[in-house]
């Protein structure tokens, strides 16, 4: 048995049946990590007396002939926008470069109190803002898939941890795209929730009405294991839903027959690269051949979606970093003489140049004369491109368009030009902004061996359609 | 071109950012690529659409009440320490740069 590639339900069973240990995959994917992570760099922290704890934890109860939590010994990663006790967590910037939360966010305990060993932090762009992971303050990460391309980003830690087998799932956070376009480019599953669907509570705050907590992983099956433990009404954070988390694994199975699945237009236009639609193609092909129904459909304000999220995002994240200040937690400048000073130096020092670009974009949309003109204008297309997707889901159950328009680009190719950085997630950010789940799951490979994804949409709320498509199509692979 | 030096200075003063002067001239130009991109959501007439701030404020809202009896979803009991314990001052204080144990401690504020 190679522990390192085992998936979660294999994992829990094995331990449960004594064949291995929560310590021996602990140790397995460590020495994985030891080994591979040099060259990927997808670990910024590893909490290693964390994960042992909870081996042993699970290590007993197995001896013991308990039954196991649902993740009982599983290795997980955890992006390190998540703040986790006592582990430092940074959202790969300078200015948190030495933070340790004093609590855990609200998905990492849930999937800890339901078995998980925690394995470390994983890299991302410098608080998720990002499309390749070079917005890194510490490094950029490799895509364990060609070491000379990027793994996505913002998540790209988190998508190469689990491709690369040194973590059987890992939680990423989208905002727009940031679990899906990495998960598309290293090969692997990534799930973005409907907003409000699972706690957003120690995610430190990018854009907070985009923000999502979702999971990455190898098996369609294993990404509905961790929604089901993440999901559900959280006190804490008032915009989750008390809205109640169907048992998305049970559901995996029923027959898509006759499912109507939308294709839109919009979304094999201009710029989509040709191996990447041909992949995408066949997958529609493969679903229309177990019977479902694909239905063309239109989603004409999809080109306004990549204006309308660089404004609202980057305003929202004026105002949310702007708690950075040197005072409480964050870094701060050394020989400053007044307050001001030390603001605007620790600032200045501690953010890198995406981030500053996003915080003076944002402030800008924010200002007075120009606030009707873009931030408003922006929020109301937001309602158009949500209208668009409620009237084509009174007509089809789920829609599936490509999750990238291209495979994975090489490091530095796109670092100097921030606009062409964000259109590499034109076709994700639809759905954060509309607040509907995603998924990316792997559909084929360019002649050059990279991955492609098919993203499948759907309703708010309904992850159970979309994840028994992606079930469903993974299975014919 | 849309924004100035001039503007990025201001934008900067009110962002708490000193920036280069390397970083204000790149800031010139890519605020200026940004925004003229941006500018093709002039094509679309908003007039008449309503502005969407949130997601979440679509789930649960009881439509029938006014203001924030509306979000009565989202209440609860304003209990000392009702969903957690709160932090104890040494953990507080333990991640600000500089602490005397009690408070946090900043440059002086009033010059005299």
């Amino acid at each position: 048995m190679e522990l390192i590639h085992l998936t979660i339900d294999a994992a829990r069973s094995a331990i449960q049946e004594r064949r291995t240990t929560a310590l021996a995959l602990a140790e397995a994917h460590y020495a994985r990590i030891q080994k591979e992570d040099e060259q990927i760099g997808a670990f910024l922290t590893l909490s290693k007396e964390r994960a042992l704890e909870q081996a042993d934890r699970i290590d007993r109860m197995a001896a013991e002939g308990k039954p196991l939590p649902p993740l009982g010994g599983v290795p997980v990663a955890i992006k390190d926008v998540m703040s986790t006790r006592g582990l430092r967590s940074t959202a790969g910037s300078k200015i948190l470069g030495k933070y340790i939360p004093p609590y855990d966010c609200t998905a990492v305990a849930r999937l800890e109190a339901a078995g998980a060993m925690i394995l470390g932090k994983t890299n991302c762009d410098e608080f998720a803002m990002g499309s390749s992971n070079e917005n890194s303050a510490f490094r950029p990460v490799h895509n364990p898939r060609d070491l000379t391309r990027v793994p996505g980003g913002s998540s790209g830690g988190s998508a190469a941890a689990v491709a690369a087998d040194m973590a059987v799932a890992a939680l990423g956070s989208d905002t727009g795209g940031s679990i899906r376009q990495p998960a598309s480019f290293c090969g692997v599953v990534g799930l973005v929730p409907t907003y409000g669907r699972v706690s957003r509570y120690g995610l430190i705050a990018f854009a907070s009405s985009l923000d999502h907590i979702g999971p990455l992983a190898k098996t369609v099956k294993d990404s509905a294991t961790v929604l089901r433990t993440i999901a559900g009404r959280d006190p804490m954070d008032a915009t989750s839903a008390d809205i109640p988390v169907p048992d998305y694994v049970a559901e995996l199975d029923r027959p898509v027959r006759a499912l109507r699945l939308g294709v839109a237009k919009e979304y094999f236009g201009e710029g989509l690269d040709h191996e990447v639609r041909h992949a995408v193609e066949s997958a529609i092909d493969k679903l229309k051949s177990l019977g479902c129904e694909i239905v063309p459909i239109s989603l004409p304000h999809t080109r306004y979606a990549i204006p309308t999220y660089y404004l609202i995002a980057t305003a929202e994240a004026s105002a949310n970093l702007a708690r950075f200040d040197g005072v409480r937690y964050s870094y701060r400048a050394p020989g400053v003489r007044s307050l001001s000073e030390m603001y605007r130096r620790s600032r200045d020092e501690g953010f890198g140049a995406e981030v500053k670009r996003r915080i003076m974009l944002g402030t800008y949309a924010l200002s007075a004369g120009y606030y009707d003109a873009y931030y408003l204008k922006a929020q109301k297309v937001r309602t158009l491109l949500t209208r668009d997707f409620n009237e084509a889901f009174r007509k089809v159950d789920a829609i599936m368009t490509p999750t990238c328009p291209t495979a994975s680009f090489r490091l530095g190719e796109k670092s100097d030009d921030p606009l062409a950085m964000y259109l590499a997630d034109i076709y994700t950010v639809t759905a954060d902004l509309a607040g509907i789940p995603g998924i990316s799951v792997p559909c084929g490979k360019t002649k050059e061996n990279l991955p492609i994804g098919l993203q499948i949409l759907g309703k708010h709320f309904d992850e159970a359609t979309i994840l028994r498509v992606a079930h469903a199509y993974e299975q014919t692979a | 071109m849309k924004v100035t030096e001039k503007d990025v200075a201001y934008v900067a003063d009110l962002a708490n950012l000193d920036l280069s002067v390397e970083e204000r001239a790149g800031m010139v130009r890519d605020l200026n690529s940004i925004l003229d991109y941006i500018e093709m959501l002039n094509e679309l007439d908003t007039s008449n659409v309503e502005p969407m701030a949130q997601v979440s404020n679509r789930y649960g809202v009881d439509d029938s009440k006014h203001g924030s009896e509306r979000f009565a979803y989202a209440s609860r009991e304003d209990v000392v320490e009702g969903l957690r314990q709160s932090l104890s001052q040494e953990a507080a204080l333990a991640n600000a740069p500089d602490a005397d144990g009690t408070f946090f401690r900043v440059p002086k504020v009033i010059e005299r």
